[in-house]
């Protein structure tokens, strides 16, 4: 191998900084040369995919709204990741979350009060934490990997939005359109700014980082949640309770992927439709492993993910691009970002072997 | 008595000039020089991290030395690999074996010898030949599951003379041994070198050594320290070799009786659900405020059962719950956070991934045991005394670390021991439980533990060392013990047995008298 890579011993504080800034650049480097083979002007469109978005109010408001349900499952998902347990089912929490949700401001669509939102939204996280209750259930009751499970739940509950949306809740009066009534004036989030669609689910979101940030890096449970995903025996050694960890980390993962799906339906949308989502619960996965599970690196790691949506949207639009060469862009990022973290544990070495080989005879097999 | 010294000859059978490796922040061997002539058993002394491992990982071809030359009778060679090593006449036997547990032994050497084996049936009686002349007894057809680690020892030594062998390398061969065993493989070795088959011994038992060896290499710190006759050296001046300093090594601790028991085992059986586990069967334990109890035994004799069941990491039922107590109270059914409320601290075998976690810090680590010491308030962590804590134990127990931060891998065995130690004693415990305390610890590292282990007997705490290192057991307990097959003798005071005594027991030769004798089929 001319090139290899050294364990460091320990993590390179430079290069925790310089690795995110290193992927910027190959990132856009390569685009650039990508850009060119098809015949386009590079700098124009990485204007289109990066900086057009968000170069005015309602460009940012834009990105705020689609980095909210981004950033709260991310959240969610840090804290199970932290364990270990690999909760791919964000999706499906937050389309639970959504339909119960839904649910609610059907039944309460002539109330006036404020009370309404409240149960609204608190029947959605309850909705997301339960559907990821099912996952910690069958792990701790049947040892089921969490993984297959939480990933067939993914379906189920986007078959059982799709059952309800044509059938229970559909909107009596929607010309049997595939959507809910609107919701009440009162079950709705209230807009923060007159312009753009930014809802007080921001708030929450806020909230959620800090509650989080302070679980993982300040509380007990968070250490106890941390040991048990790095080294199951060590926690089973001093006695921490694994099912009940287990329980804790799905429930909060779920119940802030529930709180995600409720806000898209009481806030931007307005009522239950089939395309809640467009896979935020997935784009969390990467979102989350992309902040490296830390909540101050997920909150840009959210807004990271929102801009690359919303420039693969401007880029098909104004250029014509098609989606799978945004998709590549964003692969690309994705892969450069979480290639660069490599340098974080290993140092590249050249080697140049043919310089320093020694002299040596090599003795053949049955020469003496 | 060693055969007598090879006369040194011209062309040795292997000779080092100046091999040196260096790893990622530490220079594992800096400019080794060694010679090993034909028949001439030859020691590699050092403590642990000195650079044993990583010499003869060079001369058998798994790592390439960085500089220096090898030569091998007279002519130069560099090794690419065992396989060419093999090809050369180079055997060795590994700390831990690479045996296929389900397979026979017959099958486990053809897989090993690979095409050189020949025909299956032809084999069999091959390492019957083998086994037999070097007084070896192995059975071919036997499954290695079911055979002993001294017995998978004689499959792996046997497996290395199956082929012409001209340098056989043992790692440290007899700490999976029993005394008896350790014998009869001296026996074997000696007659190997007896026919011109050279032997590189690495070990840290000195009293083996200058029993086996014709000449040593004593390494320190990657360097060479010195090259000795063992026969002519006594223990200080080896140590002394080894370590550098060691006039504190060999301290003679008085041994206490102890006052109130506050450990008490009683009847205690165990089914292990794994079939190559080990059961307990009716054991029987007293450990008394104030002193230490050591248990021996060789590894897989129920050692790490019977400590899961101490630590509350296996749990009984309810209805056995007084099977073990501590001063009256049941605990048998208590998980480990419980057990530690009522004054116990634990030192399990493993460091990294049992005992602390690698990637934590040391802080975390000292936080990892100790939350129940006020460390936590309202939920949330006190991190100001957690690092204090850490520090605290950095500083009382003399760990060489880069501070309260430094994750736990990044720790020496012993440095990393230590640590572990001072954050279970800085406990105050009424009673510490350490498993294999110095196992794999260098010498200087091992004396401030049995200090500090001591020092916690005095002060009226009770101690239980569950180790394999007769030695150590005879030096620092008071009472001692040995399990076998999950069986426990039972316990008489260090002072009035033998070395044979407890290696019988260990061997599972002691009376039961509380337990009925087995009904005659």
């Amino acid at each position: 191998m001319l090139l290899s890579l050294e364990p460091r011993g320990q993590h390179s504080r430079l290069m925790l900084w310089c690795s995110p800034l290193l992927a910027a650049a190959l990132t856009l480097a390569c685009g650039s040369l990508l850009f060119i083979a098809l015949g386009h002007d590079p700098l124009l469109t990485l204007h289109t995919l990066l900086i057009a978005p968000i170069s005015d109010g309602y460009g940012v408001s834009e990105l705020l709204v689609k980095a909210l349900p981004i950033l709260l499952c991310a959240l969610g998902l840090a804290v199970a990741y932290q364990a270990r347990i690999w909760n791919i089912g964000a999706e499906g929490q937050l389309l639970l979350g959504a339909l119960a949700g839904s649910a609610a401001a059907v039944h309460l669509i002539d109330w006036q009060s404020r009370w309404a939102l409240v149960l609204v939204l608190g029947t959605g996280t309850l909705a997301g934490a339960l559907w990821a209750g099912l996952t910690a259930w069958l792990r701790t009751r049947f040892n089921a990997n969490e993984i297959l499970t939480s990933i067939m739940l993914n379906y189920i509950a986007l078959n059982l939005l799709l059952f309800c949306v044509h059938g229970p809740l559909k909107d009596p009066a929607g010309f049997n359109f595939p959507e809910s009534a609107m919701f009440g004036e009162a079950s709705r989030l209230p807009l923060l700014t007159a312009e753009g669609r930014v809802h007080a689910g921001v708030y929450f979101a806020l909230l959620a980082l800090v509650a989080v940030w302070v679980l993982l890096q300040k509380s007990f449970i968070g250490f106890q949640i941390k040991v048990l995903g790095l080294d199951k025996r060590a926690a089973a050694f001093v006695g921490f309770r694994h099912k009940r960890l287990v329980w804790l980390a799905l429930l909060i993962s779920g119940g802030l992927a529930g709180l995600a799906g409720v806000c898209e339906v009481s806030g931007p949308i307005g009522q239950l439709v089939p395309q809640v989502s467009p896979g935020y619960g997935y784009a969390a996965i990467t979102v989350a492993f992309l902040g490296r599970l830390n909540p101050i690196g997920i909150l840009f790691a959210s807004l990271l993910m929102a801009l690359l949506y919303l420039g693969g949207e401007s880029a098909q639009m104004s250029m014509n691009l098609p989606p799978a060469i945004t998709q590549l862009f964003q692969g690309m990022m994705l892969f450069f970002l979480l290639a660069c973290d490599v340098l974080i544990l290993y140092r590249p070495r050249l080697n140049l072997r043919w310089a320093r080989r020694a002299p040596a005879t090599h003795v053949q097999a049955g020469a003496l | 008595m060693p055969n007598p010294i090879p006369i040194p000859t011209p062309m040795p059978r292997l000779q080092l000039h100046g091999i040196s490796k260096r790893y990622p922040g530490c220079l594992a061997n800096d400019g080794i020089d060694l010679c090993i002539q034909p028949g001439e058993i030859h020691a590699l002394l050092g403590e642990n991290g000195a650079g044993k491992s990583t010499l003869m990982k060079i001369i058998y071809g798994v790592t390439h030395a960085d500089s220096g030359d090898m030569h091998w009778q007279g002519q130069r060679v560099s090794l690419r690999n065992p396989a060419q090593a093999r090809s050369l006449g180079i055997g060795m036997v590994f700390q831990h074996f690479s045996l296929f547990e389900t397979l026979t032994v017959a099958q486990n050497i053809a897989l090993a010898m690979g095409a050189t084996a020949g025909a299956p049936q032809a084999l069999a009686p091959k390492i019957r030949e083998v086994a037999q002349r070097y007084g070896l007894v192995l059975e071919p057809q036997r499954l290695v599951h079911s055979l002993s680690i001294g017995e998978r020892q004689r499959v792996e030594i046997v497996r290395c003379l199956m082929q012409d062998i001209r340098l056989l390398i043992l790692d440290e061969p007899t700490s999976v041994l029993t005394p008896q065993e350790a014998d009869e493989l001296f026996v074997t070795l000696r007659r190997l070198a007896s026919e011109g088959c050279s032997i590189l011994f690495i070990s840290h038992k000195l009293a083996e050594v200058r029993a086996l060896c014709h000449s040593a290499t004593v390494l320190r710190g990657g360097r060479v320290a010195g090259h000795c006759r063992p026969a002519e050296c006594s223990d200080q001046q080896l140590a002394q070799l080894m370590v550098g300093d060691a006039a504190q090594w060999l301290v003679d601790y008085p041994k206490a009786s102890g006052g109130a028991t506050f450990l008490t085992v009683s009847g205690l059986s165990w089914a292990n659900p794994d079939p190559f586990g080990c059961s307990l069967h009716d054991i029987d334990l007293q450990v008394r405020s104030g002193e230490v109890v050591g248990i021996a035994g060789v590894a897989g004799n129920g050692q790490d059962e019977l400590l899961a069941l101490l630590s509350g990491e296996q749990r009984l039922p309810r209805q056995d719950a007084s099977r073990i107590a501590f001063a009256d109270q049941a605990v048998a059914d208590l998980p480990p956070d419980a057990r530690r409320r009522l004054g116990q601290a634990f030192v399990p075998a493993e460091r990294l991934g049992h005992a602390a976690v690698p990637e934590l810090s040391l802080a975390d680590n000292a936080l990892l045991t100790a939350f129940q010491q006020g460390l936590v308030s309202h939920g949330l962590i006190q991190r100001a005394k957690v690092v204090a804590l850490a520090e605290t134990i950095i500083q009382r127990f003399a760990v060489k670390a880069a501070g309260a931060q430094a994750p736990a891998r990044s720790l020496s065995g012993g440095n990393l021991q230590k640590f572990i130690l001072g954050r279970e004693i800085l406990q105050q415990p009424r009673l510490l439980v350490a498993a294999h305390p110095t196992w794999g610890v260098d010498v200087g590292a091992a004396a401030t533990i049995h200090r500090a282990l001591i020092t916690l007997r005095d002060a009226g705490a009770a101690i239980l060392v569950i180790s394999e290192d007769l030695d150590e057991l005879l030096h620092i307990s008071d009472r001692l013990a040995a399990l076998c097959g999950g069986r426990l003798s039972a316990q008489q005071p260090t002072a009035s047995t033998t070395l044979s005594e407890v290696g019988a027991w260990m061997a599972g030769q002691f009376d039961r008298p509380h337990s009925p004798a087995p009904a005659l089929a």
